[in-house]
Order: C-alpha cells, then structure tokens, then sequence
C-alpha cells in the first residue's frame, strides 16, 4: 500500500514571543492550505500539557502519521514533542520542528515579511515532513562499571561511592600513591584536622573494596566509545591493558602554581622564602628553619592567582584560608613569632570560614592590606616591601621566613587528556562543566563527569561533594543497565562505496571502519553521533545520514528555494539587509 | 613620647578581631569634623609591632564616647573603650588639658567635677521638702553633679522631683552625702579614681540598703548600670519610671502641651542602652503634644558633644559643635521644642541654639520639664 503522508501542523504563540511578531492565524490558514496538511491548529504554548494534548488527539482521530510544530528551537523542545507523539503511537522520528522563534519572531521586527518567513520555515519542515521515515532508536548494553581517572580525594570518594552502589570501578592513579594533593597536607582549614585523618580512612575503604581496582603508576593512554560502553587503554609501566567502562569521572586534580614565575619574591633564591605547599612538610618538622624557630614570619596571599599578567586571571578559593591555618599554626607552635599576612582581599566563604577567620585574628595574627611588590635581602633577614593600602604607606616588613600561599593552576597535561575525551576546557584552563549553574559535574561528553579541582579550584569539603554527584551521576547510566544510541545515524550504500576511506578520515567518532574482506565502509552505529561529516565528505554520495537523506533535505531547500509563492522572498529581502545593517 | 605597649593593649582590648572595615568611623561624628579615626588609630596599633608612640594623637580627646562604633562594630570590637584606655596614658603622665586637670581634682576634693562645695549641693532643694533616703524608702533618687549645681539643670530636678511626687511614689535622695557616679571621670581615663568612687558608692549603697533608684541623668544611670559591679541595685532612667508610671495610672496630666515636639536620643540612653521608647511614651502621654521625629533619631541619632568629658573639653575643633547641626535638624522638623532627657544634651544644644540666634524658633527643654507643666 503506498503511503500517503497526513501531516498536522501545530503553531505555537510562546506566550507573545512569537505572537507578536507573527501573524498567528495568517500562518495557521497558510499552513492548511499546505500539500498533505489534514490539519492545522495555533496554541498560546504548544509545549504545555494542553498543547501537547491537541497534538495527541489529532494523532488518534485524524490518523495523522507526521506532525510538524512550529514554534521554538529543536535543542528546546524537541524531546518534548518527539515524547508526545510517541504517546500516541508515532514514531519519535515522524515528527519535525520549524524554528519560528529563535529563527523568526526573536530576530525580525513584527512585519508581513517576518509572517512570510514563518511560513517559509513551515512549509519546509511540512515539505520534509512528508519524506520522513520511522527510524528505530535501539538500546545498547552497559557494561556495568566506572573508570575514575585520578586516585586525589575526589577520585577516591567518586570510585568509593560507585563500588558501594554495587559496581565494578577501576581507579587509574599516575602516581606511586593515592591521595593526590590532600596526601601532602598536615592540617586543614577550618577545623585543625590533620589531612590524615580525613584521608587515611578513604584510601584504607578504597584499598579493601572487592569492587575497587586501583592501578597505580598508570595513565589511560587512549579512549573510545561512548556512555555506557567506553574502552580505555590503560598503560602500568610497561603493560597495556583495556579497561571497559560505562562511565567516566575524570578526577585529575590540579597543580599548584610555580612560584619561581614570580621573581620579585626570589623563590628558589632566598632560602627563607617557601610556599604554602613546603610550609606543610615545615609543620610536620615543628616549624625548624635551619635549626631554628622563626621569629618573624610573613604570608604573601594571592601569588599566583588574580593575575592577569599569569593569565590566571581566577582566585584560587582556598589560598587565603591555608595562609590563615598556616599562620595560626605558627601562632600556636611559637607565641613568640610576630605573623603578618599580607592579602587584597579576604575570602571566607566557606561554612565556617569567616569564623575561622574571626579566630586566626584573635590567636593574634595581623593582616595588612596590600599586595607585596618585592622581598628584599637585608642581612640575614628579608624585606618585605609593600604598600599598606589601610595606611597609604610604603611599608617594609622584616621577615626571617616568607610564605606565598599559591594559587591553583590546570594541569599542564590537561590539553592532553581534553583531546582524549573531546572535553572542552574553559578559559581559566580547567576542564569545562556542562552548565556552570545547572550541570556543574558534567561534561558536554555523554557518560563523562568532572569531580574537584580538575574543573576548578576548590577545598576538601567541595571536592567531596562534587566527587558525590559525579559518582551519582556516572552511575544513571549504569543502573539503567541499557543506553538509547541516537537513530539517526549514517549508513553506506555499499554499491556505490568505492572505499576511498574519505568519510573515515573526517569521522572524529571513530564510527566508520572500512571492510578489511568487502573494501567498502562499515558505520558503527554505537560510535556514530550522526553528525553527518562523513555524508559530505564522500565524493560518490555513498553515505547517507538518516533523518537527514537527501530527499528530505532537497524536499526542504526547493521550497526555500523556490516557494509556492514567489513574492514572499522578494519581500524578506529588505529585512534581511536591515538586519544586516 | 607617649609609649604603650601596643601588642598588649591590642590583645587585652580584642583589636585583633578588627577586620578594617571602617563601619565605626564611618558613624564616627567626630570623624567628619576632626582627624579621630577610630580604625584607622586601631590598624595602626595592630601594626605597630610592640612599641606605639600616642604623642601628638590629640585627637583621642576629641572622642565624646557616643558609643556609634562600639554599638555598629560587626565583629565586637569596641574601638571606643579602646580610645578611653588610651587617653589613661595620657592621664598616666599628668598629660592632660588644665580643665580636665580642674575637674578630677574637684572630683576627689568635693566629690563632684564642678569646682563646687559640696555644701551646696542641696541648695537646689531647699524649697522642696524632699526627704533624706533611709531604711524602708523604695526609691533612691540620684541626682546628679550638673543637676545639682547648674541653675538651668537645677531646674529639670525640682520637676522630676515633683512629677515623682504627683504619681505618689516613695522616694528620698542623699542630699550633701551624694557624690559623683563618676561617669565621666572614667571616661576621662582616670581609671583609677573612678576605681575609688565606684568603692566609696558601692559601699553607701550597701550601708544604706538601697534596692531601687533612678538618676536624672542618662551617664550616672549607665555608670551604675553598666559600669559598676553587680551589686543587685535596680537602676533606671527617671524617662524609664516616668514611662511606667504613666502606664500604671500613678502619673496623670491634667494640662496640655499644645506644641510640636521633637526629641533628641541622648547617646547613654539609646545607643548605650538601647533605651529608645519610653522617653518617646512620656512625650506622647503628654495632651496636646505632636512629636515629630528627625531624620537622625533613636539608633541613627547625632551625638550632641556633650559626653565623655566633652563638657570641659573644646575638643580640636570647636568651630563645628555638633550640637549646631542638631539644632538645624530639629529646625528642618518645624519643631517647635526640641526635648531631650539628659543635662549634658539640654546644656549643649542650648547654647547652639543661642549661638545660631534661633530661640525665638525653638526651646530646648527636658522631658521633666515639659512634664511637669502639664501637671
Ligand atoms: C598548600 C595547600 C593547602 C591546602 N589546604 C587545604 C585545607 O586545609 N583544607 C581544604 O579543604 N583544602 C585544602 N587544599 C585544597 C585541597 O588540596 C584540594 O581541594 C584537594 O586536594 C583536591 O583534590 P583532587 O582530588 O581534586 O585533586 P588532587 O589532590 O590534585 O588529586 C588529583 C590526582 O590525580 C592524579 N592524576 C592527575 N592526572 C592524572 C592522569 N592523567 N592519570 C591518572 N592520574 C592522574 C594525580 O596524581 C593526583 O593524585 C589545599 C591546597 C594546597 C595547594
Ligand atoms: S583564595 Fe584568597 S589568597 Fe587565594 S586567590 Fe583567592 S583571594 Fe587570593
Ligand atoms: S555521521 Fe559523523 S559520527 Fe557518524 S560516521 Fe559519519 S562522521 Fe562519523
Ligand atoms: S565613641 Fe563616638 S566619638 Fe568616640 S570614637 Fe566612637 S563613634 Fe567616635
Ligand atoms: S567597626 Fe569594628 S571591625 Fe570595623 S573597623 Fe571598626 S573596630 Fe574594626
């Protein structure tokens, strides 16, 4: 029996945004009167329960078999819609969007060419409407287990968390040891407990789990796949192995700032001038500086951070409360040493910081305003110069040690494993969150999160808590046990296949293997994110992109092109060069 | 040179909790007219290392004590003790203005800062009949040294004396025998006479068995109040006694008070002691009386520049009296009288308002006196 498209065309109002700009029921009698069009209705919001109901009883009493809404963008709406017709029995890929907001309405000035232009984009997504086939989206395997990358505290947390939901983890570890950063520590901010303590019992829990695989001095070398079935090779000195992971947390942490950049404080120079980082193995030997107790001690905040000449142009959250434990330490080990912390401004944001803070002061700790210039040699001790930014003085303040509390940096290898995985990194250098507000532990790669500094600077408390929602995240998928794969997808004619191997080179998915026997490509359909590269790449036209064949396409540009009614673009002409004005 | 130990006196005085935010100086009065800088003088005792030389900081002296900054510090700092603690090294080294000089030695002499015979601190009184507190009686009432010798002070007593009568309430006062609470001469830095006065009064309450008493003036009500040890007393401000009188039907008014009122917060009642309503129930219990408030009142009321010793001290810049800007504020209300509840404000803005030439605008007057004529 051949098919006979019944399309119902739904407009939507988005409230005014498109209303007022759009002739609504000019557009709606237009669409009616479109090829194959059995019904056209408008809506104030198409997306609500109501407007998704119309759709549905169309669906039913009018048999229709595509549905077209013109209303906002796909990235907006899409799944909705794609969910409604579902609902009543249509395949998801039966339905078409045209854009009359974003596109439309949002861009162009409430006129008779912007109401054209409407029904431009409509009779397009009916003329493609009409081409569209049901495609059959198909659910794949998970293998049941997580690959965490970086052993610090967030990746320990994160593989902890996954291993007691019931999965297998493998936690690959650069280093000799876990622990990352918190390892090097001796107390933290703001309660004083020895990093340890909080460490000790996280490493032990992960060392004893059945579920846990700890691979230390090794790095994934190579990853492929996709969410629910990722492949990494993991090299351990000299032995490759595959890891296969339904997904990733990249819990790679950061690296301290290289204080030998800044010159004027002569680190590397000056043997009294350390970093908050040394200061920690400096408490672990009772504050000794060569046999002896310093008497004056000076903090220098912010090095390395807030400073856009570094291109660091960030603060590193957590500098300003070490420097602060740091001086209480010695206010407490040495009640005799004057402490003086230089800082631009302090940052106690934390719970429990600014009571901290309150504290480290009244220990009797002075903080002066102002971002020392230089550190000068006078005998046996330093200078600190500096403006008092409270007084409007220059100040120099003799110190027989200096301490810079160091900001965090990204890690120098970060470019690296960000091209691993097609992770984005944000300007600051660390690995970019999906949406900084509403999607902070993950990434723009399906089946990859983030947890602790690798995607920012930030303390224990928050690390952990990031680590916590990457780990509940990573295991969707897992606990799902099955991953939809896109349907729209590429495949090869093999007949008109030469297998040049064109498509292959420009397909970054790694989706496309040609046949070692047959010499013709192969697409594989998991890998495959329908991107369409390889369609336009390939000279003999063998490859196809469902959803978007050449058929539905052309339906759709003839009617751009030449329109059933010619004037329209004659009219839009004007508009668009006003737009461009 | 003037040393002090600036890291202990940082340490004893809490400055170290100071995070420089400049809220204290910012309400300051002083500050917009003079170089006190109450964190600015704290950062640079915090930074002094050990050793900080006071000489030349006259401006400690300008302080009037008004307890802005103490009352708004954010991390309870209080950078007015502080200034007080400070003009004691002053005093420490006999390092002070001839007048302040003047007033602690009367202090010590005649039990009161005025350079008056003790003898005479009863003439006010003479005339009223007011019987000497012993065993038995409910009230103390503790005059006062500028109530008791200033003649346009003396005043506001006799009405307090007999609004206290009208509402019935049993009350003797010490007559020759009362000697200065001392109020300003601790916040003259004179710690240690202030030490001696509050042992001499500690013990004359305790030896006269006084259970409650009131003052007419807002700083003896807050020396004893705060500055005192415990000593079981319950003191109040007459504004307070006034208040519940009236609410209690002791007190009644039969005249009327047919005029627009505004009234001034003395700094010891309000934001010392966070008195700021009963005053304001005494003016509106009064018939016929309209109370208009000034921009600056209750918390956010400008000092008069009477307190902390500042009624013998010009202060280093006595060409802007705060009191002058006051009388302007209640000028801007359309008042007719401006009220207070405190002899140091009365005297104050009383000679700003002859000195702006407006007297035949407005009157200065204490809610006593106002009180009393609608008796
Ligand atoms: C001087 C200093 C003092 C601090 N004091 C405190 C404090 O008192 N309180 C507090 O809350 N926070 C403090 N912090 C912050 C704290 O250190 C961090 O919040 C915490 O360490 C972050 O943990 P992480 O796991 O995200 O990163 P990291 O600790 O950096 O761990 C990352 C781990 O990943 C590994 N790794 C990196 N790349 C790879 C790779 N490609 N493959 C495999 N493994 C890899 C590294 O070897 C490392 O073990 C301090 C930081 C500094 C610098
Ligand atoms: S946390 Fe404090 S010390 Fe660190 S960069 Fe930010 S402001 Fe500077
Ligand atoms: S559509 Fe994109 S992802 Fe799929 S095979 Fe072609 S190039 Fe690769
Ligand atoms: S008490 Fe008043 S005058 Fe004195 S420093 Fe504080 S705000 Fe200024
Ligand atoms: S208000 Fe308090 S914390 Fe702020 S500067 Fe003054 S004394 Fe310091």
């Amino acid at each position: 029996m051949a098919f006979t498209p019944r399309i119902g065309v739904y407009i939507c109002h988005c409230g005014i945004n498109i209303s007022a700009s759009v002739d609504i029921e000019a557009v709606t009698a237009f669409a009616a009167s479109l090829p194959a069009v059995i019904i056209a209705r408008d809506y104030t919001y198409m997306c609500s329960d109501p407007g998704q109901a119309l759709i549905k009883e169309d669906i039913e009493q009018l048999k229709l078999n595509r549905v077209v809404v013109a209303s906002c963008s796909p990235r907006m709406h899409e799944p909705t819609f794609r969910a409604a017709v579902a609902s009543a029995g249509l395949n998801p890929y039966c339905f078409e969007m045209a854009n009359i907001r974003e596109q439309c309405s949002w861009v162009h000035p409430g006129s008779e060419a912007t109401t054209q232009k409407a029904m431009d984009l409509i009779a397009s997504a009916v003329a493609k409407a009409a081409h569209l086939q049901p495609l059959i989206t198909r659910q794949v395997e998970v293998s049941p287990s997580a690959l965490v990358i970086g052993g610090g505290i967030a990746g320990l947390q994160a593989a902890l968390d996954i291993a007691e939901a019931g999965f297998q983890v493998t936690l690959v570890e650069r280093a000799e040891q876990p622990g990352g950063h918190a390892a090097q520590l001796h107390t933290t901010f703001p309660y004083m407990q020895p990093a340890r303590e909080l460490l000790r019992p996280l490493m032990e829990r992960v060392d004893a789990h059945p579920r846990i695989e700890v691979m230390l001095s090794a790095e994934v070398e190579e990853i492929k796949g996709f969410v629910g079935n990722f492949e990494a090779s993991v090299r351990q000195s000299e032995e490759m192995r595959t890891v296969s992971a339904g997904s990733i947390v990249i819990a790679t942490g950061f690296e301290v700032f290289d204080a030998h950049i800044k010159k004027e404080f002569g680190y590397g120079l000056y043997p009294q001038v350390i970093t908050t980082l040394d200061f920690e193995l400096l408490s672990a030997q009772n504050l000794q500086v060569n046999g002896h107790s310093p008497r004056k001690v000076v903090f220098i905040q912010c090095v390395g951070s807030r400073d856009q000449s570094l291109g660091n142009p960030y603060c590193s959250r957590v500098c300003c409360m070490v420097a602060a434990r740091q001086a209480k330490w010695v206010r407490q080990r040495l009640p005799e040493a004057e402490v003086t912390i230089f800082y631009m401004d302090v940052r106690a944001f934390g719970k429990g910081f600014e009571e901290f803070y309150d504290q480290v002061r009244t220990c009797g700790v002075i903080y002066r305003r102002g971002n020392p210039s230089e550190i000068l040699r006078q005998g046996e001790h330093l200078l600190v110069r500096a403006e008092d930014t409270l007084l409007g003085e220059v100040v120099e303040v003799e110190a027989d040690l200096v301490v810079l509390a160091l900001g965090m940096v990204p890690r120098q290898d970060s470019a690296a494993l960000a091209s691993l995985l097609k992770l984005s990194r944000s300007a600051d250098g660390f690995f970019m969150e999906a949406h900084p507000k509403l999607r902070p532990v993950d990434t723009s790669v399906a089946g990859v999160f983030l947890a602790g500094c690798c995607q920012g600077p930030k303390d224990i408390a928050d690390s952990i808590s990031q680590a916590r929602g990457a780990a509940a995240a990573a295991m969707i998928p897992l606990l799902r046990g099955q991953v939809q794969v896109e349907a729209a997808t590429a495949y090869v004619e093999e007949e008109l296949c030469a297998g040049c191997g064109q498509c292959a080179q420009v397909c970054t998915y790694g989706a496309l293997r040609l046949h070692p026997v047959r010499n013709v490509m192969t697409v594989n359909q998991v890998l495959c994110q329908g991107c369409g590269a390889c369609a336009s790449a390939c000279p003999s036209g063998a490859v196809t992109v469902s959803h978007f064949t050449f058929t539905q396409t052309m339906a759709q540009l003839e009617v751009l092109l030449n329109g059933s009614n010619h004037q329209r673009k004659q009219e839009l002409l004007p508009t668009a060069s006003l737009m461009a004005k | 040179m003037l040393q002090i130990e600036s890291r202990q006196f940082a340490t004893t005085h809490n400055l170290f909790a100071c995070i420089q935010c400049g809220k204290c100086t910012g309400g300051c009065p002083m500050a917009v007219k003079t170089t006190l800088n109450p964190r600015n003088l704290i950062y640079r005792l915090l930074v002094a290392g050990n050793g900080y030389d006071l000489e030349g900081r006259e401006e400690l002296w300008d302080c009037t004590t008004c307890a802005t900054c103490s009352s708004r510090c954010p991390k309870l700092v209080n950078p007015m003790e502080a200034v007080i603690a400070l003009r004691g090294a002053f005093v420490e080294k006999g390092r002070v203005h001839p007048n302040v000089k003047t007033a602690l030695e009367s202090t010590f002499r005649h039990g009161n800062p005025l350079s008056m015979p003790r003898e005479e601190r009863v003439r006010w009184a003479s005339d009223l009949s007011i019987k000497p507190f012993g065993e038995g009686v409910e009230y103390l009432f503790f005059v006062g040294c500028t109530p008791s010798y200033d003649p346009r002070v003396q005043q506001v007593a006799r009405s307090l004396v007999k609004l206290v009568q009208h509402a019935n309430l049993d009350f003797g006062f010490l007559a020759e025998e009362e000697s200065c609470c001392g109020s300003e001469i601790r916040r003259l830095g004179e710690a240690g006479l202030f030490e001696m006065i509050v042992e001499e009064n500690q013990e004359m309450l305790k030896a006269m068995s006084v259970d409650k008493m009131f003052t007419t003036s807002p700083h003896c009500f807050n020396a004893f109040k705060n500055d005192y040890p415990q000593n079981g007393v319950q003191v109040e401000h007459y504004t307070q006694l006034l208040s519940r009188a009236l609410e209690n039907g002791w007190l009644k008014f039969s005249g009327r008070f047919e005029k627009t009122v505004t009234f001034h917060d003395p700094c010891y009642l309000g934001k010392h002691n966070g008195i700021y309503d009963e005053p304001r129930q005494v003016l509106t219990g009064i018939p016929g009386l309209k109370l208009v408030e000034m921009d600056r009142s209750r918390e956010k009321s400008l000092c008069c520049e009477g307190g902390g010793g500042r009624m013998w001290l010009e202060g280093s810049n006595p060409g802007t009296r705060l009191a002058r800007w006051r009388i302007q504020e209640a000028l801007d209300t359309g008042a007719q009288v401006l009220a207070t509840a405190c002899p140091f404000c009365l005297l104050t803005l009383e000679e700003a308002l002859k000195h702006q030439n407006a007297e035949d605008k407005l009157r200065v007057m204490d809610i006593a006196e106002i009180a009393d004529q609608v008796l």
